[in-house]
Protein backbone atom coordinates (compact mmCIF):
# COMPACT_ATOMS: atom_id res chain seq x y z
CA UNK A 1 0.00 0.00 0.00
CA UNK A 2 1.69 3.41 -1.01
CA UNK A 3 1.06 6.43 0.57
CA UNK A 4 -1.24 8.76 -0.19
CA UNK A 5 0.31 12.32 -2.30
CA UNK A 6 -3.39 14.09 -2.25
CA UNK A 7 -6.06 13.01 -0.32
CA UNK A 8 -9.47 14.90 -1.37
CA UNK A 9 -12.48 14.16 1.46
CA UNK A 10 -15.90 15.35 1.38
CA UNK A 11 -15.33 18.13 -1.25
CA UNK A 12 -18.12 20.42 -1.98
CA UNK A 13 -17.88 23.32 -4.22
CA UNK A 14 -20.52 25.53 -5.58
CA UNK A 15 -21.08 28.54 -8.11
CA UNK A 16 -23.28 30.93 -6.74
CA UNK A 17 -26.34 28.71 -6.28
CA UNK A 18 -25.20 25.97 -8.65
CA UNK A 19 -23.50 22.91 -6.96
CA UNK A 20 -20.69 21.86 -9.10
CA UNK A 21 -18.97 19.76 -7.07
CA UNK A 22 -21.32 16.96 -4.07
CA UNK A 23 -18.91 15.68 -1.32
CA UNK A 24 -16.49 14.14 -3.53
CA UNK A 25 -13.56 11.29 -1.95
CA UNK A 26 -10.75 10.71 -4.29
CA UNK A 27 -7.30 9.32 -3.34
CA UNK A 28 -4.03 10.14 -5.29
CA UNK A 29 -1.25 7.60 -4.49
CA UNK A 30 2.32 8.80 -4.96
CA UNK A 31 3.51 7.85 -7.90
CA UNK A 32 0.47 6.35 -10.02
CA UNK A 33 -1.79 7.54 -12.50
CA UNK A 34 -4.71 8.67 -11.78
CA UNK A 35 -7.69 9.35 -14.24
CA UNK A 36 -11.34 10.75 -13.47
CA UNK A 37 -13.80 10.54 -16.54
CA UNK A 38 -17.26 11.45 -16.70
CA UNK A 39 -19.94 13.25 -18.69
CA UNK A 40 -19.86 16.88 -19.75
CA UNK A 41 -20.37 19.23 -16.65
CA UNK A 42 -19.60 16.89 -14.04
CA UNK A 43 -17.44 18.79 -12.28
CA UNK A 44 -14.18 17.49 -13.21
CA UNK A 45 -12.56 20.46 -14.07
CA UNK A 46 -13.61 21.97 -11.26
CA UNK A 47 -12.49 19.62 -9.18
CA UNK A 48 -8.59 20.47 -10.62
CA UNK A 49 -9.30 23.91 -10.28
CA UNK A 50 -10.42 23.82 -6.81
CA UNK A 51 -7.08 21.84 -6.23
CA UNK A 52 -5.05 24.82 -7.65
CA UNK A 53 -6.64 26.97 -5.61
CA UNK A 54 -8.28 28.88 -8.89
CA UNK A 55 -12.02 28.30 -7.02
CA UNK A 56 -12.89 27.93 -3.74
CA UNK A 57 -14.27 25.32 -2.02
CA UNK A 58 -17.21 25.23 -0.07
CA UNK A 59 -16.39 23.14 2.73
CA UNK A 60 -14.06 19.38 2.94
CA UNK A 61 -10.47 19.10 2.81
CA UNK A 62 -7.62 18.51 0.38
CA UNK A 63 -4.38 17.29 2.03
CA UNK A 64 -1.49 17.43 -0.16
CA UNK A 65 1.32 15.84 1.23
CA UNK A 66 -0.36 16.45 4.75
CA UNK A 67 -1.06 19.92 4.54
CA UNK A 68 -4.04 21.31 3.82
CA UNK A 69 -4.65 23.00 0.45
CA UNK A 70 -8.15 25.10 1.32
CA UNK A 71 -7.54 28.27 1.41
CA UNK A 72 -4.10 28.26 -0.01
CA UNK A 73 -3.41 30.92 -3.09
CA UNK A 74 -2.73 29.36 -6.31
CA UNK A 75 0.99 30.34 -6.43
CA UNK A 76 1.70 28.89 -2.63
CA UNK A 77 -0.33 25.49 -4.49
CA UNK A 78 2.67 25.47 -7.04
CA UNK A 79 5.17 26.65 -4.98
CA UNK A 80 4.34 23.08 -2.79
CA UNK A 81 4.67 21.06 -6.04
CA UNK A 82 2.02 20.88 -7.84
CA UNK A 83 0.63 22.09 -11.28
CA UNK A 84 -2.19 22.55 -13.58
CA UNK A 85 -2.12 22.18 -17.24
CA UNK A 86 -5.79 23.36 -17.80
CA UNK A 87 -8.32 22.71 -20.17
CA UNK A 88 -8.13 24.07 -23.59
CA UNK A 89 -4.20 24.63 -23.10
CA UNK A 90 -4.06 28.03 -22.44
CA UNK A 91 -0.53 28.80 -24.12
CA UNK A 92 0.89 32.68 -23.80
CA UNK A 93 0.25 33.07 -27.45
CA UNK A 94 2.71 36.06 -28.04
CA UNK A 95 5.10 34.61 -25.67
CA UNK A 96 8.02 32.78 -27.63
CA UNK A 97 7.67 28.37 -26.92
CA UNK A 98 10.75 29.09 -24.98
CA UNK A 99 9.28 31.78 -23.03
CA UNK A 100 6.46 29.78 -22.19
CA UNK A 101 8.58 27.14 -20.99
CA UNK A 102 10.73 29.28 -19.09
CA UNK A 103 7.43 31.36 -17.36
CA UNK A 104 6.39 28.06 -16.23
CA UNK A 105 9.69 27.94 -13.98
CA UNK A 106 8.62 31.40 -13.03
CA UNK A 107 8.89 30.23 -8.83
CA UNK A 108 12.41 28.51 -9.61
CA UNK A 109 15.62 30.65 -9.08
CA UNK A 110 17.99 27.59 -10.34
CA UNK A 111 19.55 27.53 -13.76
CA UNK A 112 16.96 26.16 -16.24
CA UNK A 113 19.08 25.23 -18.86
CA UNK A 114 19.26 21.22 -17.98
CA UNK A 115 14.97 20.85 -18.09
CA UNK A 116 14.53 23.00 -21.21
CA UNK A 117 17.34 20.70 -22.97
CA UNK A 118 14.70 17.44 -21.40
CA UNK A 119 11.70 19.04 -22.30
CA UNK A 120 13.21 19.19 -26.00
CA UNK A 121 13.78 15.74 -25.92
CA UNK A 122 10.68 14.96 -24.76
CA UNK A 123 9.02 16.85 -27.21
CA UNK A 124 11.98 17.55 -29.97
CA UNK A 125 8.93 19.85 -32.44
CA UNK A 126 9.23 22.11 -29.39
CA UNK A 127 12.82 22.68 -30.15
CA UNK A 128 12.62 23.74 -34.02
CA UNK A 129 10.23 26.24 -33.00
CA UNK A 130 11.63 27.60 -29.93
CA UNK A 131 11.77 31.18 -31.34
CA UNK A 132 8.21 30.87 -32.70
CA UNK A 133 5.25 32.71 -31.06
CA UNK A 134 3.14 30.01 -29.02
CA UNK A 135 0.14 31.47 -30.84
CA UNK A 136 1.45 30.32 -33.87
CA UNK A 137 1.73 26.43 -33.33
CA UNK A 138 -1.01 23.94 -33.62
CA UNK A 139 -3.36 22.71 -31.61
CA UNK A 140 -1.14 19.24 -30.89
CA UNK A 141 2.35 21.50 -30.15
CA UNK A 142 0.22 24.24 -27.89
CA UNK A 143 -0.90 20.53 -26.15
CA UNK A 144 3.21 19.49 -25.68
CA UNK A 145 4.15 23.21 -25.03
CA UNK A 146 0.81 23.71 -22.47
CA UNK A 147 2.57 20.04 -20.57
CA UNK A 148 6.36 20.96 -21.19
CA UNK A 149 5.55 24.10 -19.45
CA UNK A 150 3.93 22.74 -16.51
CA UNK A 151 6.74 19.84 -16.18
CA UNK A 152 9.35 23.30 -16.18
CA UNK A 153 8.00 23.87 -12.42
CA UNK A 154 9.37 20.34 -11.44
CA UNK A 155 6.52 19.31 -9.75
CA UNK A 156 5.56 16.27 -7.85
CA UNK A 157 1.83 16.19 -9.23
CA UNK A 158 1.02 17.42 -12.01
CA UNK A 159 -2.56 17.47 -12.82
CA UNK A 160 -3.93 17.48 -16.71
CA UNK A 161 -7.13 18.70 -18.29
CA UNK A 162 -8.26 16.86 -21.04
CA UNK A 163 -4.90 16.45 -22.78
CA UNK A 164 -5.94 15.27 -26.06
CA UNK A 165 -8.92 17.24 -26.90
CA UNK A 166 -8.85 17.75 -30.43
CA UNK A 167 -5.92 16.22 -31.02
CA UNK A 168 -5.62 13.58 -33.92
CA UNK A 169 -5.50 9.70 -32.64
CA UNK A 170 -1.67 9.68 -33.58
CA UNK A 171 -1.12 12.64 -31.73
CA UNK A 172 -3.30 11.63 -28.49
CA UNK A 173 -0.93 8.41 -28.68
CA UNK A 174 1.86 10.47 -28.62
CA UNK A 175 0.62 12.60 -25.52
CA UNK A 176 0.04 9.54 -23.99
CA UNK A 177 3.50 7.82 -24.15
CA UNK A 178 4.68 11.22 -22.77
CA UNK A 179 2.24 10.86 -19.81
CA UNK A 180 3.76 7.18 -18.86
CA UNK A 181 7.21 8.64 -19.57
CA UNK A 182 6.83 11.50 -17.19
CA UNK A 183 4.79 9.32 -14.61
CA UNK A 184 8.08 6.40 -14.79
CA UNK A 185 10.14 9.34 -13.81
CA UNK A 186 8.13 9.73 -10.77
CA UNK A 187 5.67 12.07 -11.05
CA UNK A 188 2.11 11.65 -9.83
CA UNK A 189 -0.38 12.11 -12.55
CA UNK A 190 -4.32 13.06 -12.47
CA UNK A 191 -5.50 13.01 -15.65
CA UNK A 192 -8.82 14.40 -16.44
CA UNK A 193 -10.04 13.02 -20.24
CA UNK A 194 -13.05 12.44 -22.31
CA UNK A 195 -10.95 9.37 -24.20
CA UNK A 196 -11.55 6.86 -21.21
CA UNK A 197 -10.66 3.88 -23.15
CA UNK A 198 -6.92 5.27 -23.31
CA UNK A 199 -7.21 6.77 -20.14
CA UNK A 200 -8.56 3.75 -17.77
CA UNK A 201 -6.00 1.57 -19.55
CA UNK A 202 -2.76 3.72 -18.68
CA UNK A 203 -4.15 4.75 -15.50
CA UNK A 204 -3.20 2.94 -12.04
CA UNK A 205 -6.49 4.08 -10.74
CA UNK A 206 -9.63 5.68 -11.91
CA UNK A 207 -12.64 7.74 -11.05
CA UNK A 208 -16.65 8.05 -12.97
CA UNK A 209 -18.20 11.37 -11.93
CA UNK A 210 -21.11 12.10 -12.82
CA UNK A 211 -23.29 15.27 -11.44
CA UNK A 212 -21.06 16.09 -8.53
CA UNK A 213 -20.47 12.40 -7.11
CA UNK A 214 -18.12 10.05 -7.21
CA UNK A 215 -20.32 7.05 -8.83
CA UNK A 216 -17.50 4.89 -9.45
CA UNK A 217 -13.97 3.71 -8.57
CA UNK A 218 -11.29 1.45 -8.58
CA UNK A 219 -8.45 0.13 -11.03
CA UNK A 220 -8.10 1.35 -14.33
CA UNK A 221 -8.70 -2.49 -15.90
CA UNK A 222 -11.61 -2.90 -13.39
CA UNK A 223 -13.53 0.01 -14.99
CA UNK A 224 -12.37 -0.75 -18.30
CA UNK A 225 -13.97 -3.88 -18.20
CA UNK A 226 -17.35 -3.20 -16.23
CA UNK A 227 -20.36 -3.25 -18.24
CA UNK A 228 -22.10 0.23 -16.91
CA UNK A 229 -18.62 2.13 -17.66
CA UNK A 230 -18.58 0.44 -21.24
CA UNK A 231 -22.08 1.37 -22.24
CA UNK A 232 -21.45 5.06 -20.59
CA UNK A 233 -18.12 5.86 -21.56
CA UNK A 234 -16.63 3.10 -23.77
CA UNK A 235 -19.28 3.48 -26.44
CA UNK A 236 -19.53 -0.24 -26.85
CA UNK A 237 -22.14 -2.60 -25.95
CA UNK A 238 -21.93 -6.28 -25.04
CA UNK B 1 7.31 81.08 -41.76
CA UNK B 2 11.03 81.05 -42.48
CA UNK B 3 12.82 77.09 -42.18
CA UNK B 4 14.06 77.82 -39.24
CA UNK B 5 10.89 79.19 -37.33
CA UNK B 6 9.37 76.13 -38.85
CA UNK B 7 12.51 74.17 -37.30
CA UNK B 8 12.11 75.82 -33.87
CA UNK B 9 7.94 74.92 -33.69
CA UNK B 10 8.96 71.62 -34.47
CA UNK B 11 11.85 71.25 -31.52
CA UNK B 12 9.13 72.84 -29.05
CA UNK B 13 6.05 70.27 -30.39
CA UNK B 14 8.70 67.02 -30.01
CA UNK B 15 9.57 68.07 -26.68
CA UNK B 16 5.91 68.49 -25.91
CA UNK B 17 5.14 64.89 -27.25
CA UNK B 18 8.19 63.99 -25.32
CA UNK B 19 6.14 64.72 -22.39
CA UNK B 20 3.20 63.46 -23.49
CA UNK B 21 4.94 60.10 -24.41
CA UNK B 22 5.81 59.66 -20.98
CA UNK B 23 2.25 60.05 -19.21
CA UNK B 24 0.84 58.18 -22.05
CA UNK B 25 2.55 55.05 -21.38
CA UNK B 26 1.15 54.86 -18.53
CA UNK B 27 -2.48 54.67 -19.46
CA UNK B 28 -1.26 52.36 -22.00
CA UNK B 29 0.32 49.49 -19.46
CA UNK B 30 -2.68 50.03 -17.08
CA UNK B 31 -4.92 49.17 -19.97
CA UNK B 32 -3.12 46.76 -21.27
CA UNK B 33 -2.93 44.52 -18.22
CA UNK B 34 -6.11 45.19 -16.71
CA UNK B 35 -8.22 46.82 -19.91
CA UNK B 36 -9.13 49.59 -17.40
CA UNK B 37 -8.69 53.20 -18.92
CA UNK B 38 -7.13 54.78 -15.62
CA UNK B 39 -9.09 58.39 -15.62
CA UNK B 40 -7.01 59.09 -12.25
CA UNK B 41 -3.88 59.16 -13.85
CA UNK B 42 -3.74 62.77 -15.15
CA UNK B 43 -4.92 63.82 -11.45
CA UNK B 44 -1.20 61.52 -10.42
CA UNK B 45 0.41 63.57 -13.26
CA UNK B 46 -0.99 67.04 -11.66
CA UNK B 47 0.14 65.71 -8.15
CA UNK B 48 2.93 64.86 -9.35
CA UNK B 49 3.49 68.48 -9.75
CA UNK B 50 2.55 69.77 -6.65
CA UNK B 51 5.08 67.33 -4.89
CA UNK B 52 7.65 68.83 -6.52
CA UNK B 53 6.33 72.46 -5.49
CA UNK B 54 6.64 71.35 -1.95
CA UNK B 55 9.47 69.11 -1.85
CA UNK B 56 11.92 71.84 -3.60
CA UNK B 57 10.69 74.11 -1.51
CA UNK B 58 11.92 72.07 1.48
CA UNK B 59 14.99 70.31 0.26
CA UNK B 60 16.30 71.83 -3.49
CA UNK B 61 15.66 70.77 -6.44
CA UNK B 62 18.09 67.91 -6.27
CA UNK B 63 16.42 66.38 -3.65
CA UNK B 64 13.17 67.51 -5.14
CA UNK B 65 13.38 65.51 -8.02
CA UNK B 66 13.64 62.44 -6.31
CA UNK B 67 11.02 62.94 -3.44
CA UNK B 68 8.71 63.77 -6.32
CA UNK B 69 9.80 60.21 -8.41
CA UNK B 70 8.84 58.31 -4.88
CA UNK B 71 6.01 60.07 -3.40
CA UNK B 72 4.32 59.38 -6.73
CA UNK B 73 4.91 56.09 -7.18
CA UNK B 74 3.97 55.54 -3.66
CA UNK B 75 0.76 57.27 -4.75
CA UNK B 76 0.01 55.81 -7.91
CA UNK B 77 0.41 51.98 -6.22
CA UNK B 78 -1.86 53.09 -3.02
CA UNK B 79 -4.54 54.41 -5.97
CA UNK B 80 -3.89 50.70 -7.72
CA UNK B 81 -4.50 48.95 -4.20
CA UNK B 82 -7.32 51.07 -2.36
CA UNK B 83 -9.43 51.73 -5.48
CA UNK B 84 -8.76 48.51 -8.05
CA UNK B 85 -7.41 45.94 -6.29
CA UNK B 86 -10.46 44.94 -4.40
CA UNK B 87 -12.96 45.31 -7.93
CA UNK B 88 -10.44 42.82 -9.80
CA UNK B 89 -13.64 40.36 -10.15
CA UNK B 90 -15.98 42.84 -10.44
CA UNK B 91 -16.96 43.96 -13.54
CA UNK B 92 -14.94 46.29 -15.70
CA UNK B 93 -17.59 48.78 -15.87
CA UNK B 94 -17.45 48.98 -11.93
CA UNK B 95 -13.51 49.34 -11.87
CA UNK B 96 -13.96 52.03 -14.53
CA UNK B 97 -15.73 54.04 -12.82
CA UNK B 98 -13.83 53.55 -9.64
CA UNK B 99 -11.46 55.41 -11.41
CA UNK B 100 -13.71 58.41 -12.47
CA UNK B 101 -13.92 58.31 -8.69
CA UNK B 102 -10.54 58.57 -8.16
CA UNK B 103 -9.60 61.27 -10.37
CA UNK B 104 -12.35 63.63 -9.14
CA UNK B 105 -11.79 62.69 -5.64
CA UNK B 106 -7.93 63.80 -6.04
CA UNK B 107 -8.60 67.18 -7.83
CA UNK B 108 -11.13 68.18 -5.47
CA UNK B 109 -8.59 67.13 -2.25
CA UNK B 110 -6.15 69.12 -3.69
CA UNK B 111 -8.05 72.03 -4.65
CA UNK B 112 -9.14 71.38 -0.90
CA UNK B 113 -5.93 71.44 0.25
CA UNK B 114 -4.30 74.29 -1.73
CA UNK B 115 -7.04 75.90 -3.31
CA UNK B 116 -7.70 76.75 -6.76
CA UNK B 117 -5.21 79.30 -7.20
CA UNK B 118 -2.03 78.47 -9.25
CA UNK B 119 0.82 77.68 -7.38
CA UNK B 120 4.33 78.83 -8.78
CA UNK B 121 6.16 75.96 -9.55
CA UNK B 122 10.11 75.93 -9.23
CA UNK B 123 12.88 76.65 -11.34
CA UNK B 124 15.39 74.47 -12.21
CA UNK B 125 18.00 76.98 -12.99
CA UNK B 126 19.96 74.29 -15.74
CA UNK B 127 17.18 73.23 -17.03
CA UNK B 128 15.67 76.96 -18.04
CA UNK B 129 19.39 77.83 -19.35
CA UNK B 130 18.88 78.87 -22.94
CA UNK B 131 21.30 76.95 -25.61
CA UNK B 132 21.69 77.76 -28.94
CA UNK B 133 22.18 74.22 -31.51
CA UNK B 134 22.30 75.05 -35.18
CA UNK B 135 20.93 78.57 -35.32
CA UNK B 136 17.60 76.81 -32.76
CA UNK B 137 17.36 78.10 -29.44
CA UNK B 138 15.61 77.19 -26.93
CA UNK B 139 15.84 76.15 -22.86
CA UNK B 140 18.11 73.42 -22.20
CA UNK B 141 14.48 71.39 -21.02
CA UNK B 142 13.30 71.44 -24.37
CA UNK B 143 16.11 69.78 -25.70
CA UNK B 144 16.71 67.19 -23.25
CA UNK B 145 13.17 66.19 -23.14
CA UNK B 146 12.61 64.02 -26.29
CA UNK B 147 16.19 62.88 -25.32
CA UNK B 148 15.07 61.27 -22.18
CA UNK B 149 12.04 60.28 -23.39
CA UNK B 150 13.53 57.87 -26.11
CA UNK B 151 16.18 56.45 -23.45
CA UNK B 152 13.28 55.76 -20.71
CA UNK B 153 11.70 54.10 -23.60
CA UNK B 154 14.30 52.17 -24.81
CA UNK B 155 14.61 51.03 -20.85
CA UNK B 156 11.47 49.80 -20.65
CA UNK B 157 11.05 47.94 -23.84
CA UNK B 158 14.17 45.84 -22.42
CA UNK B 159 12.87 45.49 -19.26
CA UNK B 160 9.20 44.94 -21.19
CA UNK B 161 11.05 42.06 -23.40
CA UNK B 162 14.17 40.67 -21.86
CA UNK B 163 13.31 40.46 -17.82
CA UNK B 164 11.52 37.78 -15.63
CA UNK B 165 9.19 40.52 -14.96
CA UNK B 166 8.69 41.80 -18.42
CA UNK B 167 8.14 38.39 -19.03
CA UNK B 168 5.42 37.96 -16.46
CA UNK B 169 3.71 41.49 -17.35
CA UNK B 170 3.19 40.12 -21.13
CA UNK B 171 1.83 36.84 -19.44
CA UNK B 172 -0.45 38.52 -16.92
CA UNK B 173 -1.59 41.12 -19.54
CA UNK B 174 -3.36 37.88 -21.67
CA UNK B 175 -4.39 35.86 -19.05
CA UNK B 176 -4.82 36.41 -15.70
CA UNK B 177 -5.78 32.22 -14.29
CA UNK B 178 -2.66 30.85 -16.44
CA UNK B 179 -0.71 33.42 -14.86
CA UNK B 180 -1.19 32.46 -11.48
CA UNK B 181 -0.94 28.82 -12.56
CA UNK B 182 2.64 29.31 -13.44
CA UNK B 183 2.86 30.61 -9.85
CA UNK B 184 2.75 34.25 -10.37
CA UNK B 185 1.60 36.75 -8.21
CA UNK B 186 -0.56 38.88 -10.42
CA UNK B 187 -0.71 41.47 -7.64
CA UNK B 188 2.48 42.24 -7.64
CA UNK B 189 3.36 41.91 -11.27
CA UNK B 190 -0.04 44.89 -11.37
CA UNK B 191 1.54 46.84 -8.80
CA UNK B 192 5.07 47.23 -11.08
CA UNK B 193 2.69 48.35 -13.49
CA UNK B 194 1.50 50.98 -11.55
CA UNK B 195 5.33 51.59 -10.39
CA UNK B 196 6.50 52.07 -13.98
CA UNK B 197 3.61 54.57 -15.52
CA UNK B 198 3.54 56.90 -11.83
CA UNK B 199 7.22 56.98 -12.29
CA UNK B 200 7.29 58.08 -16.37
CA UNK B 201 4.41 60.34 -15.02
CA UNK B 202 6.55 61.97 -12.89
CA UNK B 203 9.42 62.40 -14.89
CA UNK B 204 6.91 64.02 -17.53
CA UNK B 205 5.03 66.24 -15.10
CA UNK B 206 8.74 67.78 -13.94
CA UNK B 207 9.38 67.89 -17.86
CA UNK B 208 6.37 69.90 -18.77
CA UNK B 209 5.84 72.45 -15.81
CA UNK B 210 9.14 73.15 -16.32
CA UNK B 211 8.06 74.80 -19.06
CA UNK B 212 4.63 76.09 -17.70
CA UNK B 213 6.16 77.46 -14.36
CA UNK B 214 2.50 76.76 -12.67
CA UNK B 215 0.14 74.23 -11.36
CA UNK B 216 -3.53 74.48 -10.49
CA UNK B 217 -5.85 71.08 -9.78
CA UNK B 218 -7.04 71.28 -12.95
CA UNK B 219 -3.46 71.23 -14.77
CA UNK B 220 -4.19 67.22 -15.28
CA UNK B 221 -7.59 67.39 -16.99
CA UNK B 222 -6.54 68.35 -20.20
CA UNK B 223 -3.09 66.79 -20.77
CA UNK B 224 -4.52 63.70 -18.98
CA UNK B 225 -7.36 63.72 -21.99
CA UNK B 226 -4.70 64.41 -24.71
CA UNK B 227 -2.50 61.38 -23.47
CA UNK B 228 -4.95 58.90 -23.49
CA UNK B 229 -5.73 60.34 -26.94
CA UNK B 230 -2.34 60.11 -27.81
CA UNK B 231 -2.45 55.92 -25.96
CA UNK B 232 -5.80 55.63 -28.45
CA UNK B 233 -4.27 56.84 -31.65
CA UNK B 234 -1.00 54.85 -30.85
CA UNK B 235 -3.13 51.81 -30.64
CA UNK B 236 -3.51 50.90 -26.20
CA UNK B 237 -1.85 48.65 -25.01
CA UNK B 238 1.44 49.26 -27.04
CA UNK B 239 4.50 50.95 -25.55
CA UNK B 240 5.93 52.28 -28.84
CA UNK B 241 2.30 53.21 -30.03
CA UNK B 242 1.86 55.40 -27.12
CA UNK B 243 5.48 57.04 -27.75
CA UNK B 244 4.44 57.63 -31.03
CA UNK B 245 0.85 58.75 -30.37
CA UNK B 246 2.52 61.26 -27.81
CA UNK B 247 4.84 62.60 -30.63
CA UNK B 248 1.81 63.16 -33.11
CA UNK B 249 -0.14 64.68 -30.68
CA UNK B 250 2.85 67.07 -29.15
CA UNK B 251 3.53 68.12 -32.85
CA UNK B 252 0.26 68.75 -34.06
CA UNK B 253 -0.74 70.81 -31.13
CA UNK B 254 2.22 73.11 -31.69
CA UNK B 255 1.71 73.28 -34.91
CA UNK B 256 -1.79 74.86 -34.86
CA UNK B 257 -0.65 77.16 -32.34
CA UNK B 258 2.33 78.65 -34.40
CA UNK B 259 -0.12 78.84 -37.34
CA UNK B 260 -2.72 81.11 -35.33
CA UNK B 261 -5.40 78.57 -34.45
CA UNK B 262 -4.49 78.23 -30.70
CA UNK B 263 -7.57 78.40 -30.11
CA UNK B 264 -8.63 75.14 -31.91
CA UNK B 265 -5.36 73.01 -30.97
CA UNK B 266 -7.16 71.64 -28.27
CA UNK B 267 -10.31 70.33 -30.16
CA UNK B 268 -7.62 69.26 -33.18
CA UNK B 269 -6.48 66.58 -30.88
CA UNK B 270 -10.39 65.39 -30.13
CA UNK B 271 -10.69 65.46 -34.27
CA UNK B 272 -7.58 63.13 -34.63
CA UNK B 273 -8.67 61.11 -31.83
CA UNK B 274 -12.50 60.49 -34.09
CA UNK B 275 -10.82 60.23 -37.18
CA UNK B 276 -8.19 57.44 -36.16
CA UNK B 277 -11.21 55.61 -34.14
CA UNK B 278 -13.51 55.54 -37.90
CA UNK B 279 -10.63 54.58 -39.75
CA UNK B 280 -8.46 52.56 -37.72
CA UNK B 281 -9.96 52.15 -34.15
CA UNK B 282 -7.20 49.70 -33.20
CA UNK B 283 -4.57 52.30 -33.47
CA UNK B 284 -1.38 52.56 -35.21
CA UNK B 285 0.28 49.67 -33.65
CA UNK B 286 -2.90 48.09 -32.20
CA UNK B 287 -2.30 44.13 -31.56
CA UNK B 288 -4.65 42.20 -34.32
CA UNK B 289 -5.01 39.22 -31.72
CA UNK B 290 -4.79 35.71 -32.58
CA UNK B 291 -7.60 33.91 -31.31
CA UNK B 292 -7.45 30.14 -31.34
CA UNK B 293 -9.31 27.98 -29.42
N1 LIG C 1 -17.32 29.79 -13.60
C1 LIG C 1 -18.47 29.10 -13.48
N2 LIG C 1 -19.60 29.73 -13.09
C2 LIG C 1 -20.76 29.05 -12.94
N3 LIG C 1 -20.89 27.75 -13.19
C3 LIG C 1 -19.82 27.06 -13.59
C4 LIG C 1 -18.55 27.71 -13.75
N4 LIG C 1 -17.65 26.78 -14.18
C5 LIG C 1 -18.33 25.61 -14.25
N5 LIG C 1 -19.62 25.78 -13.92
C6 LIG C 1 -20.65 24.72 -13.86
O1 LIG C 1 -20.20 23.70 -13.02
C7 LIG C 1 -20.50 22.43 -13.55
C8 LIG C 1 -19.24 21.59 -13.66
O2 LIG C 1 -18.37 22.16 -14.63
P1 LIG C 1 -16.93 21.58 -14.98
O3 LIG C 1 -16.27 22.53 -15.89
O4 LIG C 1 -16.25 21.23 -13.73
O5 LIG C 1 -17.33 20.26 -15.77
P2 LIG C 1 -16.42 19.20 -16.50
O6 LIG C 1 -16.70 17.89 -15.82
O7 LIG C 1 -15.03 19.64 -16.54
O8 LIG C 1 -17.05 19.17 -17.95
P3 LIG C 1 -16.35 19.01 -19.39
O9 LIG C 1 -16.09 17.58 -19.58
O10 LIG C 1 -17.38 19.52 -20.32
O11 LIG C 1 -15.10 19.85 -19.38
C9 LIG C 1 -21.19 22.68 -14.89
O12 LIG C 1 -22.58 22.56 -14.70
C10 LIG C 1 -20.83 24.10 -15.22
O13 LIG C 1 -21.86 24.73 -15.93
MG1 LIG D 1 -13.78 20.27 -18.05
Amino acid sequence: MSENLLEIKDLYVSYGGIKAVKGINIEVPKGEIVTLIGANGAGKSTTLRTIAGLVKAESGSIMFKGEELIGVETNDVVSKGITLVPEGRRVFPDLTVLENLKIGAYMRTDNLDADIKWIYELFPRLEERSWQLAGTLSGGEQQMLAVGRALMSKPELIMMDEPSLGLAPIVVQGIFDIIKEINNQGVTILLIEQNANMALKAAHRGYVMETGSITMQGKGVDLLNDESVKAAYLGKKK
Amino acid sequence: MSLNVFLQHCLTGISLGGAYALIAIGYTMVYGILRLINFAHGEIFMIAGYFMIFATANFGWAVGIPVTLIATVVLGVVVERLAYKPLREAPRMSIMISAIGVSYLLQNLTTYLFTALPKPYPEIPILKQIYNIGGLSASLVTFITPILTIILVFILVYIINHTKIGMAMRAVSKDFETSRLMGIKINKVISTTFVIGSALAAVGSILYFTDRMSVTPFSGTLPGLKCFVAAVIGGIGSVPGAVVGGFIIGICETMMIALGYSTFSDAFTFVLLIIMLLFRPTGIFGEKTIDKV
